[in-house]
């Protein structure tokens, strides 16, 4: 499956307005804007722009398990290397995906609005700390967000904040599994609701209905599943440059502007590419790595780091779940994506408990070609195994928010270097009390829910086997304060004129919803305010 | 059930390879092989792998093949894969795996370890016998309806099969 043309023209643009780092859905949505404004937009892309004609055998490659999950979008263990230094293990290349499209390449594909009281953390639940805006700046950009996405969902969610308009599709309708848990929900009084998805329940935007490979993640064969690379070619449609397999070495700058994005071609060349206005969106990781390589005498601890928070407060999402089976068929893994929720309990959240959502699977157990695959046993034998192990199994994931802590960061590591010697980033991440409690608590949830139903557990994630969901967020927070923040309100950096970022990593705390969703409405007010200044 | 073309073509589409009703193709830009061997052992160890329920493994074992031809470096891989496993075949018995009873073709299968490899296309022989022979083998049945249905799941993962599917109750 070779990526990309190796002889692509990769010198720089001239006269460009504006240079987006990062080809992922921030980056993809900002460079859309600008470009339709009008300016010289150049997109520069550390990973390669990946041919959609291999979508399927990147799918095969999801299902067999000869190929762990960085493998199937090609991560490069060189160029990707990090180190993981905290109290739990990050498993950094599982969680990203690097080329045109980021890590929506192998997103979910779940798009919910954080609450109103995410914003306000400190204010409300007396933990944390307050976003310099509130929901209501960003209410119009969510709209605009689902609209660019298009989600499907639907307004049976009595505890989601309020909204002005439909989705813009029709919500997936519920499994049949579904109607199992709502029965048992029924009788403990606990809603369910519909899930908003970033995937096609009708044809939108120019793509297809979702046709239900099961594989939304890591690979969606039909485009159905939005993902950034809708943005980054709807900007290059606009007169935007795509400059692929060109990872950004270092920021060159003075001490109030960013003048120049250096960067490395596969050649082995090294280019400049100059701009009125530099937008990083390169993910919660490497957004403050790239800050922190380009330090300077100007910035020692690294660039737009005078507050010296650059890299800290890294944040994820922490995952807990439970699952059993049933004696009877609950019809599992013919869709690879999620149809109900609860959000009932999320706005309980205070100094002790945070904010949570339960989740409710439609791929409990695993799938029998998976199952064939990883036996010791074939013919008859095999078949025998299928039918016994598949299909009764029913399982509830949850998010739980974990707070920004000092000592969970993203920093250097100088005592390894990725391929072109600059050293790789550390993420040392660390979870807090607060967040493991949480954790138990979801889970006694679960428990209730799982028993209600008849179900018998069989597994658990919990306090002490919990992982990240591949939120990476925190790193360059947003705030009002330039010494307790490295972005404004308007993401741009307090310490340089001309270089906003657009990013999860500006979230000053990460709530409990899917991140990617917000994400997208930061990305559309980036751009306006990079508008206002250009 | 008795699985047909129509099926292979299904199980096809589903990996992204060829997959048309037309006759058998050459491997493009690969070095000669000899397609019949890989046909007749692909098919022979399809007598071992897939479940006895199932009949009319030979047309769809073949017709999975012809898309399998049109990647290179598959052919490639599954040629060496065959290669070995007939060595292994004519160590033991004087004959080629195909040429074999399905008995002497499962203990085949079974000496090199095949059984309880993991799949690696890259691997030992072992590994890779499990990737090109029997997990090709068991992919092409278990991510295709035909597949599915054996086992209660009409449209399983990897397949296109729609959205009604996992709307619908197990007696529906």
């Amino acid at each position: 499956m070779p990526a990309t043309d190796t002889d692509a023209d990769r010198t720089p643009v001239g006269d460009a307005d504006v240079c987006v780092i990062g080809a992922g859905p921030a980056g993809g949505l900002v460079a859309d804007r600008l470009a339709e404004a009008g300016h010289e937009v150049v997109i520069l892309e550390a990973g390669p722009r990946f041919d959609s004609a291999d979508r399927l055998a990147r799918q095969e490659r999801g299902i067999r398990p000869a190929y762990d999950r960085p493998a199937i979008w090609d991560s490069d263990p060189e160029r990707d290397a990090y180190e993981s230094s905290g109290e739990r293990f990050y498993p950094l290349n599982h969680a990203r995906a690097r080329g045109v499209g980021g890590s929506t390449l192998h997103w979910q594909g779940m798009v919910m609005r954080l609450h109103e009281a995410d914003f306000n953390s400190a204010s409300i639940r007396g933990v944390g700390t307050d976003w310099p805006i509130d929901y209501e700046d960003l209410r119009p950009y969510y709209a605009a967000a689902e609209r660019e996405l298009g989600v499907a969902g639907a307004d049976d969610n009595p505890f989601a904040p309020p909204r002005e308009e439909p989705h813009p599709m029709p919500a997936f309708r519920p499994s049949y599994s579904d109607s199992l848990f709502a029965e048992a929900c029924d009788g403990l009084e606990i809603a369910m609701h519909s899930v908003p998805n970033a995937r096609n329940s009708e044809a939108y935007d120019g793509r297809n209905a979702c046709v239900g490979y099961g594989t939304c993640q890591p690979v969606c064969p039909s485009g159905a599943k939005y993902d950034a690379t809708v943005h980054v070619k709807r900007a290059e449609r606009k007169g935007a440059t795509v400059i692929d397999r060109a990872p950004v070495q270092r920021l060159e700058h003075g001490p109030d502007t960013i003048e120049a994005a250096v960067y490395a071609t596969p050649d082995g060349e090294a280019h400049r590419q100059e701009a009125d206005a530099f937008v990083i969106a390169c993910g919660g990781v490497e957004t403050p790595r790239l800050l922190l390589l380009s330090e300077s005498s100007h910035y020692p601890d690294g660039l737009a780091n005078s507050s010296g928070l650059v890299g800290t407060f890294f944040m994820d999402h922490l995952f807990a779940g439970t699952g059993g089976v049933l004696d009877e068929p609950t019809r599992q893994n013919h869709v690879g994506f999620l149809t109900s929720e609860s959000h009932q309990f999320y706005d309980e959240a205070d100094a002790e408990y945070a904010p949570f959502k339960l989740e409710f699977f439609n791929y409990a157990g695993p799938s029998p070609v998976g199952m064939a695959l990883t036996g010791d046993d074939w013919g008859d034998d095999l078949l025998a195994r299928l039918r016994s192990e598949y299909g009764s199994h029913v399982g509830m994931g949850g998010l739980v928010e974990q707070l920004p802590r000092e000592n969970s960061y993203v920093g250097l590591d100088a005592s390894t270097t990725d391929d072109h010697g600059n050293p790789v980033p550390d993420v040392h991440w660390n979870v807090g009390e607060r967040a493991l409690r949480t954790i138990e608590r979801v889970n006694e949830i679960q428990e209730r829910i799982l028993d209600e139903l008849g179900a018998e557990i069989t597994w658990q994630v919990g306090r002490e086997n919990t992982g990240p969901a591949y939120h990476h967020m925190g790193t360059t927070r947003m705030g009002d304060d330039p010494t307790e923040s490295v972005v404004g309100p308007d993401l741009r950096t307090h310490d340089l004129e001309n270089c906003w970022i657009a990013s999860s990593s500006v979230f000053p705390t990460g709530g409990a919803m899917n991140p990617t969703l917000t994400i997208a409405a930061l990305a559309l007010k980036a751009a306006d305010h990079i508008l206002e200044r250009l | 059930m008795k699985l047909t073309r129509r099926d292979a073509v299904a199980a096809l589409a589903a990996l992204g390879v060829g997959g048309t009703l037309s006759g058998c193709v050459a491997p493009p830009g690969s070095e000669p092989v000899d397609v019949d061997r890989l046909r007749e052992t692909l098919v022979a160890a399809a007598d071992v792998i897939y479940p006895s329920e199932v009949s009319g493994t030979a047309t769809f074992v073949e017709t999975f093949l012809e898309g399998r031809l049109e990647d290179p470096t598959h052919v490639a891989g599954l040629d060496e894969a065959v290669t070995e496993l007939d060595d292994n075949a004519m160590f033991w018995h004087d004959e080629r795996f195909a040429a074999l009873s399905v008995t002497d073709r499962e203990q085949v299968l079974r000496n090199i370890d095949v059984d309880t490899a993991d799949e690696d296309p890259t691997g030992t022989t072992s590994e890779r016998v499990r990737y090109y022979v029997v997990n090709d083998l068991l992919l092409a049945l278990y991510a295709s309806p035909a597949g599915g249905e054996l086992v209660g799941i009409e449209n399983p993962q990897g397949h296109p099969g729609g959205l009604a599917s996992y709307q619908r109750g197990p007696s529906a």
